[in-house]
C-alpha cells in the first residue's frame, strides 16, 4: 500500500502570550488528515483559521505543541526531505537587492544542480511564470503580483514531488490567477502532489481533488468538493410555465419567482411529487426539474457561521 | 559546508549592494589626506599619530558594521520573512546562521584590508624615521579582525532571541565590559564581600576579553608583538566564537518563526 504524500496526526499548536507567557492561545487543535500522492488538495478557511500555521508546521518554520506529521514518509524535522518539497510562503518577500534570475540561481544552488542545469531551470521557470523580460530587474522594483510569480517559480524550480503553496492566488490579477491555475494543473498532470491554501473557493472547486475546511483551528470537513457540498443538498428546483389564474396555484406561486410566464421554485425532495401533481392538475407546463446543490462557498459560510455561534463541529466523512 | 558557503557569499553580495563598502574609498582618501596634514603640524611623531589614528578608525568603523549589520543578519530576515523560502530548501538552521556569520566576516575582512591599505599608503607618504611599524600594524589589524569576529558572533547570539534594539545594547554592553576584564580580575576592596569578589573574578573569565586584542600602543611605537600572543589571541577568538555560535544555533534551531 502506497503511503500518503502528507500525513498529519493530531497536530496541535499553542502560542503562549501575556507578560509571563502563562496564557496560551490554540491556533491549531488536533489536526489529523492526509494528502494522497498525486492529489491536489485545497486547504480552505477564513483568516486566522490555522491554514498558514499548518503549512508553517509542515515546513519546520514553527514547531508543534503536540502531534506529528510526515511528508513523503519522513518526519517534518528531517531537513533532507526539503529537497523534494517546493514551498511558496504567504505574501512572499525576497532579497530585494537580487534580480529574479539571481534569486532563482541562489535557491537552485541548494539543490545540487550543475551550473548548466541551474541556468536551464532558471530560464524555464522565468518563462513559465511570465517574468522573462523582468529577469534582470531587482526585486525591490517588483509589484506584489510579480513577487508572487517569483515565489511560485522558486517553489517549483527544482521539480519537487510535493508542492505546498500558501495563498498562491493572493495579489494576482485575473490573468495571473489563470496562469497559477494552469501551473497547478500542469503539476497535477505531472503526478505531483499539491497542497494549497486559498480564500478563493471557485479556484478550489475547479482545481482540487479534495478540500479540507478548517475553522477556528479545527478541521471541519474533508472530501471531494462535490461530495462535501452534497452533504448540504438543498432540494430540487422546478422550472415551469403557467398562464392560468393565480388562484389555482396560490400555495405554490407564493414560493416561486416569476420571469414573464415562467416560474422558478425550490421544493424539498419529499414535496416534489405533490408539487408536480398540483402543477399538472392546473395545466402548468413543467420545463425542467434539477437538483439544487450548495456551492462550496455556501458550505464554507455555513461552517464559519456555525463556529462563530460556538456550534458543535459538523461531521463530514472523508475519503 | 557547501551550503554555509552559499549563504555566506549571498550575505557578502548583500553587503556590497547595500553600499557598505563604499566607505572604504572615502576612508582611504581621508587617511592619505590626514597624513599630509599631520606631517605638516607634528614634528617627529607623525608616524605614531598616523598609526593610532588609522587603527582607531579601522576598529571603530569595523565595530559599527559588526554590531549594526550583525544584529540585522538574522532579525531582518525574520522580520521581512525572506528566511521562509530559504529554510524550505535543504538548509539547516545552523548552516544558515554560520553562513550569515561567514558572510559578514568576509565583508569585514575586505573592509579592513581596504582600510589597512589606506593606512599603509599614508605611512609611506609620511615615512621619515628609521622605525618600521609595518609588521606590528599588520598584527594589530589582524587582532582587530579577530575582535570583530567575536563581536559579530555576540550580535548574532543576541539577535536570535531578542529585539534588534536590545541586541545592539547587549552587544555594545558586552563589548564595553570586555574592555575591562583585567581590572575586574584584579579588583579588590575592603568593603566588598568575598562572595562578590569571587563572582566578579569568575565573571571576568566568562566575559569576552577584548583588552588582549589591543596592541595599538605597541604598533604605534613599532614594537614587535610576540608570536605567543598572536597564537593565544587566535585560539581564544576561535574558541569563543565557536561557543557563542553554538549557543546561537541552539537557540535559533528551536525558535518559532513569526
Amino acid at each position: 500500500m502506497a503511503t500518503a504524500a502528507i500525513e498529519i496526526e493530531n497536530l496541535t499548536k499553542d502560542y503562549p502570550f501575556g507578560f509571563l507567557h502563562l496564557k496560551k492561545r490554540t491556533s491549531l487543535e488536533g489536526l489529523t488528515m492526509s494528502v494522497e500522492n498525486g492529489e491536489v488538495f485545497g486547504f480552505l478557511g477564513p483568516n486566522g483559521a490555522g491554514k498558514s500555521t499548518t503549512i508553517k508546521l509542515l515546513m519546520g518554520l514553527i514547531f508543534p505543541t503536540a502531534g506529528t506529521a510526515r511528508i513523503l514518509g519522513k518526519p517534518i524535522s528531517d531537513i533532507s526531505m526539503h529537497a523534494d518539497i517546493g514551498y511558496l510562503p504567504e505574501q512572499p518577500y525576497f532579497y530585494d537587492y537580487l534580480t529574479a534570475a539571481e534569486l532563482l540561481d541562489y535557491f537552485a544552488r541548494f539543490h545540487d544542480l550543475s551550473a548548466q542545469d541551474r541556468k536551464a531551470r532558471v530560464d524555464l521557470m522565468l518563462k513559465k511564470v511570465g517574468l522573462e523580460t523582468a529577469r534582470k530587474i531587482q526585486l525591490r522594483k517588483y509589484s506584489k503580483g510579480m513577487l508572487q510569480r517569483v515565489g511560485l517559480a522558486q517553489a517549483i524550480l527544482h521539480d519537487p514531488k510535493v508542492v505546498i503553496l500558501d495563498e498562491p492566488m493572493s495579489g494576482l490579477d485575473p490573468v495571473g490567477r489563470r496562469e497559477v491555475r494552469d501551473i497547478i494543473l500542469e503539476l497535477k498532470q505531472a503526478g505531483k502532489t499539491v497542497l494549497f491554501s486559498t480564500h478563493i473557493l471557485s479556484d478550489a472547486e475547479t482545481l482540487c481533488d479534495r478540500v479540507g475546511v478548517i475553522v477556528g483551528g479545527k478541521l471541519r470537513g474533508v472530501g471531494a468538493p462535490d461530495e462535501i457540498v452534497g452533504i448540504r443538498a438543498q432540494g430540487l428546483e422546478i422550472l415551469f410555465e403557467y398562464t392560468g389564474a393565480s388562484d389555482a396555484l396560490q400555495g405554490l406561486l407564493s414560493k416561486a419567482t416569476q420571469t414573464g410566464t415562467r416560474y422558478r421554485m425550490q421544493v424539498p425532495e419529499s414535496a416534489l411529487y405533490a408539487a408536480m401533481q398540483q402543477l399538472c392538475g392546473v395545466g402548468a407546463k413543467v420545463v425542467s426539474v434539477t437538483q439544487v446543490k450548495a456551492t462550496l462557498e455556501e458550505y464554507f459560510m455555513h461552517l464559519v457561521e456555525a463556529d462563530r455561534a460556538q456550534a458543535p463541529a459538523v461531521e463530514v466523512s472523508g475519503k | 559546508m557547501r551550503r554555509v558557503g552559499i549563504v555566506a557569499l549571498n550575505t557578502f553580495r548583500e553587503a556590497v549592494r547595500d553600499r557598505v563598502l563604499y566607505n572604504l574609498v572615502f576612508f582611504a582618501l581621508a587617511m592619505i589626506a590626514a597624513s599630509i596634514l599631520v606631517g605638516q603640524i607634528s614634528i617627529g611623531i607623525e608616524q605614531m599619530v598616523i598609526v593610532n589614528l588609522g587603527l582607531s578608525a579601522i576598529s571603530v568603523i569595523g565595530l559599527l558594521i559588526a554590531v549594526f549589520i550583525g544584529v540585522g543578519l538574522v532579525s531582518k530576515e525574520m522580520e521581512k520573512r525572506t528566511l521562509y523560502a530559504l529554510l524550505a530548501k535543504p538548509v539547516r538552521r545552523w548552516e544558515f546562521l554560520l553562513g550569515k556569520f561567514g558572510g559578514l566576516l568576509l565583508t569585514l575582512t575586505v573592509n579592513t584590508i581596504a582600510m589597512a591599505v589606506g593606512l599603509f599608503l599614508a605611512l609611506s607618504i609620511i615615512k621619515q624615521s628609521d622605525e618600521h611599524p609595518e609588521a606590528a600594524v599588520l598584527v594589530a589589524v589582524y587582532f582587530i579582525l579577530l575582535k570583530l569576529a567575536l563581536v559579530v558572533s555576540l550580535a548574532l547570539l543576541f539577535s536570535c532571541y531578542t529585539t534588534p534594539l536590545l541586541a545592539i545594547l547587549c552587544t555594545a554592553g558586552l563589548y564595553i565590559a570586555g574592555l575591562f576584564v583585567k581590572e575586574m580580575r584584579g579588583f579588590q576592596s575592603e568593603t566588598m564581600s568575598r562572595a562578590l569578589q569571587s563572582f566578579l573574578h569568575g565573571l571576568s573569565y566568562v566575559l569576552p576579553n577584548f583588552e588582549n586584542f589591543d596592541v595599538m600602543a605597541a604598533a604605534a611605537h613599532a614594537r614587535a608583538i610576540p608570536r605567543a600572543l598572536i597564537a593565544q589571541n587566535t585560539l581564544y577568538a576561535a574558541l569563543y566564537c565557536a561557543v557563542v555560535l553554538a549557543a546561537a544555533a541552539a537557540i535559533f534551531t528551536r525558535r518559532n518563526l513569526k
